[in-house]
């Protein structure tokens, strides 16, 4: 008999489909008990059962809610969420001890969450972040998971891209850039990867790490990238999917890691991507919502992993899905994004925007020619710059609302703050996560990086629209804008 | 804020207080420099508080010496994703000349409670290096005590490929898989390590030499449940970049044609016969009449569709509708390579 009741499971259709009919009243009868799982199945059986059928009934309450009370389900509950993420940055539990070597995580997580929202945060609180964020600066580069820890790569990410969320040139002169790039050297193995720290692990997300600070720092050089791709290809398993280290399963995590670096380094190309878009469209399942690996449990946290690798995977082939399809392009990747939008398309486009929400933006910014970064080497150019600006033509290659679906109904916790999934309890990487994926969701079919998206293509109130981000970095466009100008001299 | 009880949930003995503790007598406790308004500021414990205190005195003292080991198996025991001592405890034991096996014991007793944490398992491969070949056979056996209670756990996995490859042991790890999958066919772990064995076993003669009985292994698979990803993708990736080999092989389309033709579950099945469509696969008619019966009335006539390739995708859109728009895009595909 098989599990799964993929035929019971609605998730928002298509544009302007509306939902169910208007009924009487809303049946608030606690669900029925659900029947035990079928006998005779393995355990990724039973626990995909049980996931589905936790799903299945937070969907199917909700598809017989009034229209009203729908409405409000799936409004994104900013100031709770605000809420949270702020008592979040000022103090935490005793039970927060064992993420005591990451606080530059914890940092970003919210710093990034709070953007994502628009919620600006107060200048005294941004200069207490800069100044502990300048405490767990290593003296010789880098920066570690507390005052006084050794410099790690992922800590580095994290408190480079925070501090770019905050911008202004205080936060971002904060960063010592030369010791950084000392560190990243440091760090760099002969087989192209990069160690997380002294004497730490050699994995695919301290390429990215690596990379993706090099990157937004103006620092990337031929050093840097030497052979990064070589290790990225030899970790693009039979599946499709990327891993960690070569040999290993193909990972959510690490596939996003490894493409976003591939971009980055200019040799996405030597990646099969047909068979890593293949592999990464099938990571999302009848709840709507994506798993890391084959097999495995949904979780919210792929919205972003995976949604994210999607998004990039997007940019990089036309999917030229709404105008009927066009030919696949046959020329370079570069030229496909500066064909400019039919102008009064996207006034009509402004138009029907229903609410204009703080956030939106109603101009495109059209990139005025390339920039020219003096300090980048030849060879590795200026991919990230560039690559924000490309245009996903069309349709986007996941399913948008339905994952826009998991994410506000499953993972949302209305009293603020968002889960892997129903039954865990919240915390700030997966409100993070969550959050980058639903932007990634909403912007996905934006024909320009940051053109506003068309009311049906943001599921819930349009006011649940976020701000739009790099799509390499995770970090608030405008704020990766302001960086890369600031390190740019 | 406070609690000085050690003994809530973590079952350790009643904490004395390392300032009453006659082996860090002269050991200064060093806080941590958080600064005047520090953010993201965790309430610690009091033993939290304390340990660290502590651990960073002799820290930044890089004093090498049996209570800096004690010291930091103290620290890791309340914070055992710490990194900077993990590093500072390898730097002790190499300068104390350490009893590696002892210390396998030590990060045995961290991985109990913390099976996902990438430093114990960084850790551990370090010690094992340490010890060589003859470590082999007691690290197969504690990725397998972990795989008992998580068969899937990412990290035991990479640390078993790891062994096999850097300190060997390969000879029962075919059959090691083929329990695993007996157990749990569905556990795309074992399908990965699966695959690692044939490609890279030096006992086995590699992936051509293997490729023919684990072409027939996956298809039992996808035949006793053809909803099951993985031999799908195992099957696949047997045939990695042998193009040729993988159409020609008659028992990759039968199996798809059995599925197509059971009428269930068949959606990996169209996916793989598109697949081969596009790198040329001619198929016979009996597979044309078993795709054509699949299209449901609202897909028309199949003359509708240009061809075969048209029609899978047409099918896998409404079978399949959560990929819908990537098999609107694999219909472009097919259709502007024809």
């Amino acid at each position: 008999m098989p599990i799964g009741i993929a035929a019971s499971f609605r998730f928002a259709g298509p544009r302007k489909e509306k939902k169910k009919k208007k009924l009487g009243g809303a049946r608030m009868e606690p669900p029925p008990p659900p029947p035990p799982p079928p006998l005779g199945t393995t355990v990724t059986q039973r626990d995909q059962w049980t996931v589905e059928q936790e799903v299945g009934r937070i969907y199917s309450f909700f598809a017989q809610l009034p229209p009203a009370a729908q409405s409000f389900a799936l409004e994104v509950q900013r100031d709770n969420h605000i809420e949270y993420l702020t008592r979040g940055l000022r103090g935490l539990a005793p039970s927060f001890g064992s993420l005591d070597a990451s606080r530059p995580w914890i940092c970003y997580w919210i710093i990034h969450s709070l953007a994502l929202l628009g919620e600006p945060i107060d200048a005294e609180l941004e200069e207490s972040i800069i100044d502990f964020l300048s405490r767990c600066q290593d003296p010789s580069g880098g920066y570690g998971g507390g005052p006084g820890q050794l410099p790690h790569l992922a800590t580095t990410y994290a408190a480079v891209n925070s501090l770019i969320t905050l911008g202004g040139s205080r936060s971002l002169s904060s960063i010592n850039r030369d010791k950084v790039h000392n560190f990243l050297r440091q760090m760099k193995q002969p087989s192209g990867g990069f160690r997380m720290h002294d004497g730490g692990e050699i994995d695919v997300r301290a390429c990215y790490t690596a990379i993706s600070v090099a990157s937004t720092l103006n620092i990337l050089d031929d050093e840097l990238a030497e052979k990064v791709g070589d290790f990225i290809l030899s970790c693009q398993t039979y599946e499709g999917g990327i891993a960690g280290e070569p040999g290993s399963e193909a990972h959510g995590g690490y596939t996003f890691c490894g493409l976003a670096t591939m971009i980055l380094i200019n040799e996405v190309d030597r990646l099969d991507l047909s068979r890593l878009i293949d592999w990464v469209v099938f990571r999302q399942g009848v709840e709507c919502g994506f798993q890391g690996r084959v097999n495995k449990l949904v979780d919210g946290c792929y919205s972003f992993w995976q949604g994210g690798a999607c998004a990039l995977l997007q940019k990089l082939h036309p999917f030229g899905l709404s105008e009927g399809g066009e030919d696949e392009s046959t020329d370079s990747i570069d030229s496909s994004l500066y064909a400019a939008s039919n102008v009064s398309e996207q006034e009509e486009q402004e138009n029907n925007l229903e609410s204009a929400s703080p956030q939106v933006d109603g101009t495109c910014q059209f990139k005025q020619g390339g920039p020219q970064s003096a300090s980048c080497s030849e060879n590795t150019g200026n991919a990230s710059y560039n690559f924000h600006e490309r245009c996903a033509e069309g349709g986007s290659l996941f399913n948008s609302s339905a994952l826009q679906q998991y994410i506000l109904l499953c993972s949302q916790l209305p009293e603020g703050g968002f889960r892997d999934k129903p039954g865990k309890f919240r915390d700030f990487y997966h409100t993070c996560y969550c959050l980058s994926g639903l932007t990634v969701c909403q912007y996905s079919r934006s024909k320009h990086a940051d053109s506003p998206p068309l009311p049906w293509d943001v599921v819930g109130p349009y006011s649940n629209l976020l701000e739009p981000i790099h799509p390499l970095h995770n970090v608030v466009l405008s704020k990766y804008q302001e960086a890369n100008e600031f390190f740019a001299g | 804020m406070a609690s000085s009880s050690s003994s809530e949930g973590e079952g350790r003995r009643a904490w004395v207080p390392l300032a009453s503790r006659p082996e860090f007598a002269g050991v200064t406790p060093l806080p941590q420099d958080d600064g005047p308004s520090p953010v993201v500021a965790i309430a610690y414990r009091d033993d939290f508080r304390e340990t660290m205190d502590y651990f960073r005195s002799l820290y930044s003292s890089r004093e090498l010496s049996p209570r800096s080991l004690l010291l930091t198996s103290l620290a890791i025991s309340v914070n055992p994703a710490n990194y900077t001592v993990w590093h500072f405890r390898r730097q002790v034991l190499e300068a104390l000349g350490a009893d590696w096996t002892e210390e396998l014991e030590f990060t045995e007793g961290v991985a109990k409670r913390n099976a996902k944490n990438y430093q114990l398992w960084h850790h551990r491969r370090w010690v094992a290096e340490k010890l060589g070949p003859d470590a082999a056979s007691r690290e197969l056996e504690f990725t397998r005590k972990i795989f008992c209670l998580d068969a899937k756990n990412y990290h035991a996995w990479s640390h078993r490929q790891w062994v096999l490859q850097a300190l060997g042991g390969w000879e029962d790890e075919l059959d090691y898989c083929a329990q695993l999958l007996e157990e749990d066919v569905f556990n795309n772990s074992a399908w990965n390590q699966r695959y690692f064995v044939i490609t890279k076993s030096p006992s086995l003669g590699g992936l051509n030499a293997m490729r023919d009985s684990e072409v027939d292994y996956a298809i039992e698979a996808i035949h006793a449940n053809p909803e099951n990803e993985s031999p799908w993708r195992y099957l696949r990736g047997l045939y990695n970049d042998e193009n040729e080999a993988w159409l020609n092989d008659s028992r990759v389309h039968s199996a798809c044609l059995r599925v197509l033709k059971a009428k269930r579950n068949f959606k990996f099945a169209l996916s793989t016969l598109l697949d081969l469509l596009g790198l040329g696969f001619k198929p016979n008619q009996e597979i044309k009449d078993a795709i054509t019966s699949l299209r449901t009335s609202d897909l028309g006539e199949a003359g509708s569709d240009s061809d075969l390739a048209n029609s899978i995708c047409s099918i896998l859109g409404l079978e399949d509708p959560m990929r819908a728009n990537y098999w609107t895009w694999r219909k472009q595909q097919a259709s502007s390579s024809s």
